[in-house]
């Protein structure tokens, strides 16, 4: 019996291997290398490996620059633009253009698709608008741009799923057709513009700077985050990690919460219990913080300084209870860049490259004018979309 | 009473999926070109071909697992690590593809018996046993990895983008693999003890099965499919992704492939072949909605309704037999 | 001759359970009780009334979604449905209600309608259509969370009236010593009841007997399928009463079910229920749940970092299972 499983096994790896021989190929030339750096803080344990230290500088340096374009329209505005040369993918519309999603799985990426498929209907030169899904798997996102590909693409957007993993797959379609990418980065140069707000540096930075200035030194702040592993997330951390480590505040937790309001409310009772009070919640994304502020208000403590994000529910509760808060954003309305991108490089007209959009913060001072009670709860305040066509009904407002 | 002996249920329900999956070419073939698609063009063929890759090689060793009466759980996370692994240890070099395909083996191999040991020595139910496997391994990869890792040299990515004319050379791993399994399945002892031990642990143990060790082998091959996908996995995305597994849902859509497929849930009957027909089916919905562009919540409607009426058919059909075998 | 019912994957083990008395809630009382004395020594003031009703406040939805999900296990088949129902019935009331307190109790009695539909429909198919639990249950899944995503358009719209809130989130304050008694914990308490008695009644008698030999049930004249429908009607009705505590406690999200399923399942066979059906009791069950809260709250108190704490889950769900096993074997 084992003679004959070993035969097995034997054919088995001989036919791995004819097939690893391999034939003719698709692969792209280059190859991605991911970099890191490591040193240990107090309280908020190790600096991720994807922490970046010159990206941090150039974040941390956007921040305070003053963005070029219409003042009304920060989606067409750019930070520090530097123009690249389209001419050579001019040609006549209509145009077909193809866009390869991440997946629409939070409502993040669904009011900023809807976004996008509003600006869209705003440009009559666009035939045809094909999309792909990839439902958040890497493997399909690559199978979805070769499909796209297929469909005689003029320009394809590209919202990466992963920043490493997409690399091949982008490089491929970069040989046939323009591709802007926007969002997640990918480790290569060969699209003609990346698209995205300042950055996850940015975003956790603001939050951090924040709480060091509104909770009173050596208070105890306790940092919640979605999921480990997440880019994007991890930049936001990296950076408030940076914030905290040269401040006065005890951080006396980081922990994950998947994104689940109750899960965030049995965390925050246990802090809270362990360590008599919390001063200041530190948070990676708003999913959660109305169910952060309200572990509080159920156990009659004050709320503490809070860092939300621009979703109605977290403004409605700061403004109706009047928290100590602040919303850093990652702006929704980036979604209609590429597709004014795409068109521009049809038409042979520069586009800044990388188009760095302007990332506003909320505060008390503007608060006001985000909030809307007729719009969802999840809905992004930050969404640039009340002049978009179907609004607020397309986005499920009232 | 021999011929209803000779035709095994089986064999009815994996000809039910190819019967299954011809129409839904047809039918979507006709759709997506109604919608001025095309379903069968190159690019759609290969990149359906290419998805169907991956679940296909994890859903062959979950139709060991299975046939066995077990199922296996840990398989979305052992992708993940195992394709942490292989590229962690080529680090883009060439040299070290073999060490990196040894490492995955091994690893692999170890999870399985771990996960066998569990279920045969200590008793755990299979499914409470690769659960709390799958989720040592999720906490250690999110204690350890923030994000992709490692990086794969160029040379084995061909395994993730070659192509022979329209068919992914991942495509053709697939059904080296399932090829691979069905001749154990079908023509070796050990197939036979899987077989026995899945129909009836008793009975099997009784005509002198050693069902322990089939349980715990069938676990060990379980697991070095998923490495393999975990190993085809790394070359496709050139790095480790310690997400992969999860996001992809291959735990629970490679059980569904194995039974859309018509092996019987609770083991013993069913095969490699039908495997192969649902996986191919799961693919080509995937592929028309992809073509049509449906809300891909929608989809997975029609995936859940899909698996429960496949079963049910068979189910009905299986029980038509026994009431006729019982009326013989 | 008749068809055999199909059961869930892998009845492993089970051939020589006669030998084996699992189904005992030993191991998960001590388990239970090493962890509340660590939680103890960490933190002392756990023990005050308030805090302590807090925490079984928090803990209920799991509890009784475990008491549900007992049922069907016991009965030989799994519900994979209830984590993807619990957030259906959220999203659902959250658009219905629209921040509306009128709507409430209607939508309340929808919801739980709505929770005993799923579980009756989940119950018929694999009765009646013969489709094993498992793959009724998994589909069920896909569709309860693709149906919901479509019909919001991806993201939860409306909003949970205070009223709705309330069940999951207050209670009767100025309860002398003990300050708030949670509504949560009155619901627990009473479904609890509910479910100690419904196992001892003849319903629970037969349903025992059916998880332990289908067969054996149907000649002895139990009604099988009735009785394995019942325990899927049973186990949507907790999911239904789970989502409005778990909705009311943290308000609505997409993420509110996440997992549940496998967390009732893991608690249900840390209480010393066996999978595959037959043995184990309902206070077992959840005692798993409770036990489950319990690590989850050491864990955050210990500092324990976030990403490890599956880790941790993992091991003691294998070494319970694991002793309980082995010591049922000696």
């Amino acid at each position: 019996m084992r003679k004959k499983t070993g035969t097995a096994l034997a054919i088995f790896a001989a036919g791995t291997a004819l097939i690893l021989a391999g034939c003719s190929s698709d692969v792209p030339a280059t190859n991605p290398s991911a970099s890191a750096s490591a040193d240990a803080g107090a309280g908020t344990g190790e600096t991720s490996e994807f922490f970046v230290q010159a990206d941090y500088d150039n974040e941390i340096a956007l921040r305070t620059t003053s963005a070029t374009g219409p003042s009304d329209k920060p989606w067409e505005q750019a930070l520090n633009p530097q123009n690249a040369d389209t001419a050579k993918y001019k040609k006549a519309g209509p145009y077909n253009l193809c866009f390869s999603n991440a997946g629409v799985g939070n409502p993040w990426r669904q009011v900023g698709f809807k976004n996008m498929q509003a600006e869209v209907k705003l440009h009559p030169e666009i035939k045809s608008f094909q999309v792909a899904d990839a439902e958040s798997k890497d493997d399909k996102q690559i199978s979805d741009i070769t499909d796209l590909l297929g469909k005689g693409c003029d320009a394809l957007i590209v919202s990466p799923n992963t920043t490493a993993t997409l690399t091949p797959a982008v490089e491929q379609a970069c040989a046939k057709v323009p591709v802007i990418v926007f969002d997640r980065g990918v480790n290569t140069k060969c699209p003609v513009t990346f698209i995205n707000p300042i950055g996850g540096y940015a975003f956790g930075a603001a939050g951090a700077e924040f709480l060091i200035e509104k909770v009173k030194p050596g208070g105890n702040v306790l940092a919640l985050r979605i999921l480990p592993g997440v880019d994007v997330l991890e930049a936001r951390w990296g950076a408030a990690k940076v914030a905290f480590d040269k401040s006065q505040l005890k951080v006396v937790g980081v922990e994950f919460t998947d994104g689940d309001a109750a899960k965030t409310k049995t965390i925050v009772n246990n802090y809270i219990q362990r360590f008599g009070n919390i001063d200041g919640i530190w948070m990676d994304a708003g999913a959660t913080s109305v169910a952060a502020a309200e572990a509080f208000e159920d156990l009659g403590k004050p709320f503490p300084a809070i860092v939300g994000e621009d979703q109605q529910d977290f403004l409605r509760m700061w403004q109706d209870k009047k928290l100590t808060a602040v919303a850093p954003t990652y702006p929704t309305y980036q979604w209609r860049t590429p597709v004014i991108a795409a068109l521009k490089i049809l038409k042979g007209e520069q586009v800044p490259s990388p188009w760095k959009l302007p990332q506003p913060t909320i505060t008390d001072a503007n608060l006001s004018q985000y909030v809307d009670p007729s719009m969802p709860p999840l809905h992004y305040a930050m969404c640039g979309c009340s002049d978009l066509p179907g609004y607020p009904g397309d986005w499920g407002g009232k | 009473m021999t011929t209803l002996t000779a035709r095994r249920p089986r064999i009815d329900s994996t000809n039910g999926v190819w019967l299954a999956l011809g129409m839904t070419l047809i039918i979507g073939g006709i759709l997506v070109a109604t919608d001025g698609g095309s379903l069968f063009g190159q690019n759609s063929t290969v990149s359906l071909l290419q998805r169907a890759a991956g679940l296909g090689i994890v859903a062959v060793g979950q139709t060991f697992a299975i046939l066995a009466g077990s199922l296996d759980l840990s398989v979305a996370y052992v992708i993940s690590l195992t394709s942490l692994i292989a590229a962690e240890t080529m680090a883009g070099s060439d040299g070290r593809v073999l060490p990196a395909i040894l490492a995955v083996v091994a690893v692999s191999g170890a999870i399985g018996l771990v996960n066998g040991l569990l279920i045969t020595k200590l008793r755990i139910n299979a499914f409470i046993a690769t659960l709390g496997v799958g989720l040592l391994i999720k906490g250690y990869l999110e204690q350890g990895y923030a994000g992709p890792a490692g990086s794969v040299p160029v040379s084995f990515q061909h395994l993730g983008y070659d192509r022979v004319g329209p068919v992914p050379v991942a495509f053709l791993l697939f059904i080296g693999v399932a090829a691979v399994a069905w001749v154990v399945i079908n023509r070796s002892r050990f197939g036979h003890h899987l077989i026995a031990t899945g129909g009836d642990l008793d009975v099997a143990r009784l005509s002198g099965v050693r069902t322990d060790w089939v349980l715990i082998r069938t676990h060990v091959i379980c697991s070095l499919c998923a490495g393999i996908a975990g190993l085809y996995l790394a070359s496709r995305l050139g790095a480790g992704a310690p997400r992969v597994g999860a996001e992809g849902g291959y735990d629970l859509e490679s059980i569904a492939a194995v039974v859309l497929g018509g092996t019987v849930l609770a083991g013993g009957k069913g095969g490699v072949a039908g495997t192969v027909g649902g996986v191919l089916l799961l693919a080509v919905i995937d592929g028309i909605f992809n073509q049509l562009a449906v809300d891909p919540f929608f989809k997975q409607v029609v995936r859940g309704v899909v698996i429960v009426a496949a079963v049910a058919i068979y189910a009905m059909r299986l029980r038509r037999k026994v009431v006729r075998k019982a009326a013989a | 001759m008749t068809v055999e019912a199909p059961t869930g994957p892998a009845a492993l083990g089970q051939s020589r359970r006669g030998r084996w008395g699992a189904g005992s809630i030993a191991p998960v009382v001590v388990i239970l009780v090493l962890l509340l004395v660590a939680v103890g020594i960490r933190q002392p003031d756990f023990y005050d009334p308030p805090a302590l009703l807090a925490f079984l406040k928090r803990a209920a939805p799991l509890i009784i979604l475990a008491a549900g999900q007992y049922f069907v296990i016991v009965a030989g088949d799994f519900d994979l449905s209830v984590g993807s129902l619990v957030t259906a019935e959220v999203v659902i009331a959250a658009r219905l209600i629209d921040g509306d307190p009128g709507a409430t109790w209607p939508v309340v009695a929808l919801v739980l309608g709505f929770g005993l539909l799923v579980g009756l429909v989940n119950g018929l198919v694999t009765t009646l259509l013969l489709v094993p639990s498992f793959i009724t249950t998994l589909g069920m899944y896909l569709i309860l969370v693709g149906a919901v995503y479509t019909w919001t358009g991806g993201s939860p719209r409306g909003a949970l009236s205070e009223e709705f809130r309330m069940l999951g989130r207050r209670g009767i304050e100025g309860v002398p010593w003990l300050g708030e008694i949670p509504y949560a914990v009155l619901i627990l308490l009473v479904l609890a009841g509910l479910a100690i008695l419904a196992m001892r009644s003849d319903f629970g008698k037969v349903l025992l007997a059916v998880g332990d030999n289908p067969r054996a049930a149907r000649l002895a004249g139990g009604r099988v399928a009735g009785v394995r429908t019942i325990a899927f009607v049973v186990s949507g009705g907790c999911a239904a009463v789970a989502a409005i505590l778990l909705g009311g406690f943290g308000g609505v999200s997409f993420q509110v079910g996440a997992g549940l399923e496998f967390t009732a399942i893991t608690a249900v066979v840390l209480g010393g229920v066996v999978l595959g059906g037959g043995r184990g009791s309902v206070v077992g069950a959840m005692l798993g749940a409770l036990t489950l809260q319990t690590l989850l709250t050491l864990l955050n108190l210990l500092g324990v970092a976030g990403a490890l704490a599956s880790a941790v889950q993992g091991l003691i769900i294998l070494a319970a299972v694991a002793i309980g096993g082995l010591r049922a074997r000696t």
